[in-house]
């Protein structure tokens, strides 16, 4: 199993992605996040690659998460946020592939603030590509490090039932997640303001309820999205209050929830607006931090997946 | 050829006429003399042809009056990298159009007199498609101001429009109406709510929330035409509606027609031959404005193309160079090319069965013609002689990057299509021949 190849050049999506592929990907970070527990650290696995973080929107969790994971691995790792670069010059996403091409990178990781942008690079670079998260579309490592992060804590995915809650209009991770899931044979619940749900989001395979206090009966996982704060091109809430009101996550929305049930969240919060800092702290409730550690390893597995199909490289011979 | 040819006159023998205006579809012959149709008929030359006239043998292939694109954006003054009105007429008359409507959206806008004989006097000068502009509906399509529309339409303006913009402000579109009915002249709208459809990029649906991408809603087109509707009624005004794509639009457009408005509509060739599912994998030659819609407002276009209530095709010509598709979808422009996929898609209406190839034709032809108020798109003794030869059965795979249009944004690429242009007339003079 550990050496299966990935049947996929490129990570775009979970949509497209099979319960063995996505359970060959856990399996693997799983033995990773062993690995980073212990005091060796490091493998030489990508000794000679080189893996290039290509950002151009602000992250400092997932672009260091790759960073680490590259290195982990023994890969030279390379950050070029979009600020100050050529791309904020005017450079089209095209050119910056051609430049990428005439640098013999082995792995690409990118994030862009357009929906499908990772795909269009990826149809024009010649390594493998990972979507870092692109628009309102895929974050499909955001949704295997919450998939472990579950499977972890709850021993299966299938057969529970996890509630996304809030600003799905507008997150790659509720979509990731949501096909993840699906996948994996859990139900999934979005509970948000109809302005913040997206048109016909119901055939996708999930429950849409608009009361937190209905749609959290009976979950075993609650996912908290981030308000984003940044994508608001007009007025979707009213205001930070009232949303805090109907759709903030505190102690007496949780209670709602199986008394065992977990909180999850992407990160980075906002303490206040969609969580409360008492639930969001609960060590007992809350995975929030486990979710870090899980995507380290989660990435380690992509970029060890991904370099399996690639020609061998003159360090690793 | 005037040379060869002191006459000025060529026979046209061994045709399949066809002339939507009158119905007429049987073998025979047209006789032009100069610029003009000096005969037309089945029994015509059936003695043989006269010497001294030229004749063009058309092997039983169709010969129609040539296509009347009725929305075309040309992109010259201003966009040349993108579209000439050179290539533009090359890419017309490929495509067997000899007349075509072009928006006032260039830079500087057609909003003033000199603008619009800057247009007709360049299109002249080249001597490929005739070329007709739309003139701005308002200063600079600022959709603030009336332009000058009585003396615009004296300079040769076919009707107002504020192009790939919606004339927002109501009180100005009434306005628009009622002065532009005092010149008995059209106001032609793009219907779409702005602010419904502002930041959209696809179609509102599962497949946009799928793909992350933000939608404009069926809503934003029944909403323009709904007000638009009313205040025609209030007017008296002519109205027309152009690129038609949703079941609801339609419908609207039909109850308006049953209470006697001066209403109507064209669409263009994707709404009835594509539907959103063209957008998957972010395909930005299919972002169009406005957008690809579901499968089943498809379905009400053909229908509404069956039962009349949509007029006419247009081929909604919008080209874009590489640097304005090539990048990611949101960043992407809309619209397609059309003028050269404009006659064999919508002879798919034909193939298909949905219409007959008259039916299919009048739609490309007379049709547009009569909206707007043009003599072209008739075999007609005295008219203009503006032909097309045509092979309706012969396939063909559209090659984009074969266009003669500079710009090779076609959301048809790679389509196989029946119907091929074999020669194109304009006044008499044959401007482009294909490969018979």
């Amino acid at each position: 199993m550990t050496d299966a190849r990935f049947p996929h050049r490129h990570l775009l999506g979970i949509q497209g992605l099979g319960p063995v592929e996505i359970t060959q990907l856990l399996d693997l970070a799983e033995g990773y996040v062993e690995q980073n527990r212990s005091n060796d650290k490091r493998k030489n696995l990508l000794r000679g690659r080189t893996v290039i973080n290509l950002f151009y929107e602000n992250s400092t969790r997932t672009r260091t998460s790759f960073e680490l994971a590259g290195k982990r691995l023994g890969a030279d790792v390379i950050n070029m946020q979009s600020a100050g670069s050529s791309v904020q010059k005017g450079e089209t996403l095209i050119d910056t592939a051609m430049t990428l091409n005439a640098m013999h990178l082995d792995v690409l990781v990118v994030r862009h603030p357009d929906s499908g942008a990772v795909k269009l690079l990826s149809e024009k670079v010649n390594c493998a590509v990972i979507n870092g998260g692109d628009g309102s579309h895929e974050h499909p490592t955001q949704a295997l490090l919450d998939a472990l992060a579950i499977r972890r804590h709850k021993g299966k995915l299938s057969g529970l039932t996890v509630a996304i809650c809030g600003d799905v209009r507008h997150s790659r991770v509720a979509r990731s997640n949501i096909y993840l899931l699906n996948a994996m044979g859990a139900s999934v619940r979005l509970i948000g303001p109809r302005t913040l749900l997206p048109s016909a989001v119901d055939r996708m395979g999930v429950e849409v309820f608009h009361d937190m206090r209905k749609g959290l009966a009976d979950v075993d996982v609650i996912m908290m999205l981030r308000i984003q704060n940044e994508r608001m091109s007009g007025n979707f809430i009213p205001s930070i209050r009232e949303y805090f009101h109907f759709f903030g996550l505190d102690r007496e929305k949780l209670a709602i929830a199986k008394p065992d049930a977990v909180i999850m969240h992407p990160g980075p919060m906002n303490r206040g607006v969609e969580i409360d800092s008492d639930v969001a702290d609960d060590v007992e409730r809350s995975l929030i931090r486990a979710q870090v550690e899980m995507g380290v390893a989660v990435r380690m597995a992509c970029l060890d997946l991904l370099t399996r199909g690639l020609p061998a490289s003159e360090g690793a011979a | 050829m005037a040379a060869r040819n002191p006459s000025g006159l060529v026979a046209y023998v061994n045709a399949r006429l066809l002339d939507p205006a009158t119905g007429l579809d049987a073998k025979g012959a047209l006789l032009t003399n100069g610029e003009t149709v000096a005969d037309v008929g089945p029994g015509l030359f059936q003695g043989g042809v006269p010497s001294g006239i030229e004749v063009v043998d058309c092997k039983g292939l169709c010969l129609a009056p040539g296509l009347v694109d009725m929305r075309v954006q040309l992109r010259e003054p201003g966009e040349e990298h993108k579209e000439t009105l050179k290539s533009a007429g090359e890419a017309a008359v490929a495509g067997g159009v000899t007349a075509m409507v072009c928006l006032p959206n260039t830079d500087p806008v057609i909003d003033d007199v000199a603008s619009v004989e800057f247009v007709a006097r360049r299109a002249r000068k080249i001597g490929l498609a005739k070329v007709y502009p739309y003139a701005a509906a308002t200063k600079n399509l600022e959709g603030k101001e009336l332009s000058e529309m009585g003396m615009l339409a004296e300079a040769g303006a076919l009707g107002f429009t504020d192009g790939v913009r919606a004339i927002r402000s109501a009180q100005l579109m009434r306005r628009a109406l009622s002065y532009a009915a005092t010149f008995s002249l059209m106001v032609v709208q793009h219907p779409e709510e702005p602010s419904l459809a502002e930041g959209g990029l696809m179609n509102e649906g599962e497949l946009a929330t799928r793909m992350g991408l933000s939608g404009i809603p069926a809503a934003a087109e029944a909403i323009m035409l709904e007000r638009d509707m009313r205040l025609v009624e209030i007017t008296g005004g002519r109205y027309h509606a152009a690129h038609v794509s949703t079941a609801e639009g339609i419908d609207i457009i039909r109850k308006a027609k049953a209470r006697g408005l001066k209403v109507t509509c064209d669409t263009a060739p994707p709404y009835f031959a594509l539907n959103e599912l063209a957008v998957g994998d972010y395909r930005t030659f299919a972002k169009l404005s406005p957008p690809l819609r579901t499968e089943s407002d498809r379905v009400a276009v053909v229908a509404a193309l069956r039962d009349g209530t949509i007029d006419a095709v247009a081929s909604d010509h919008a080209p874009q160079d590489q640097d304005s598709k090539r990048v990611p979808f949101a960043a992407a422009e809309f619209g397609g090319v059309g003028l050269e996929t404009l006659l064999p898609v919508t002879l798919e209406l034909a193939h298909n069965g949905h219409l007959d190839l008259l039916g299919a034709l009048k739609l490309i032809t007379c049709a547009p013609a009569d909206v707007l108020g043009l003599a072209a798109g008739r075999l007609k003794v005295g008219a203009s002689a503006d032909l097309v030869l045509f092979d309706p059965e012969r396939g063909w795979k559209v090659e984009a990057k074969k266009f003669r249009s500079k710009s090779k944004n076609s959301p048809f690429d790679d389509r196989p299509v029946q119907g091929m242009v074999m020669r194109t007339v304009v006044d008499g003079r044959t401007v482009y021949l294909g490969d018979c």
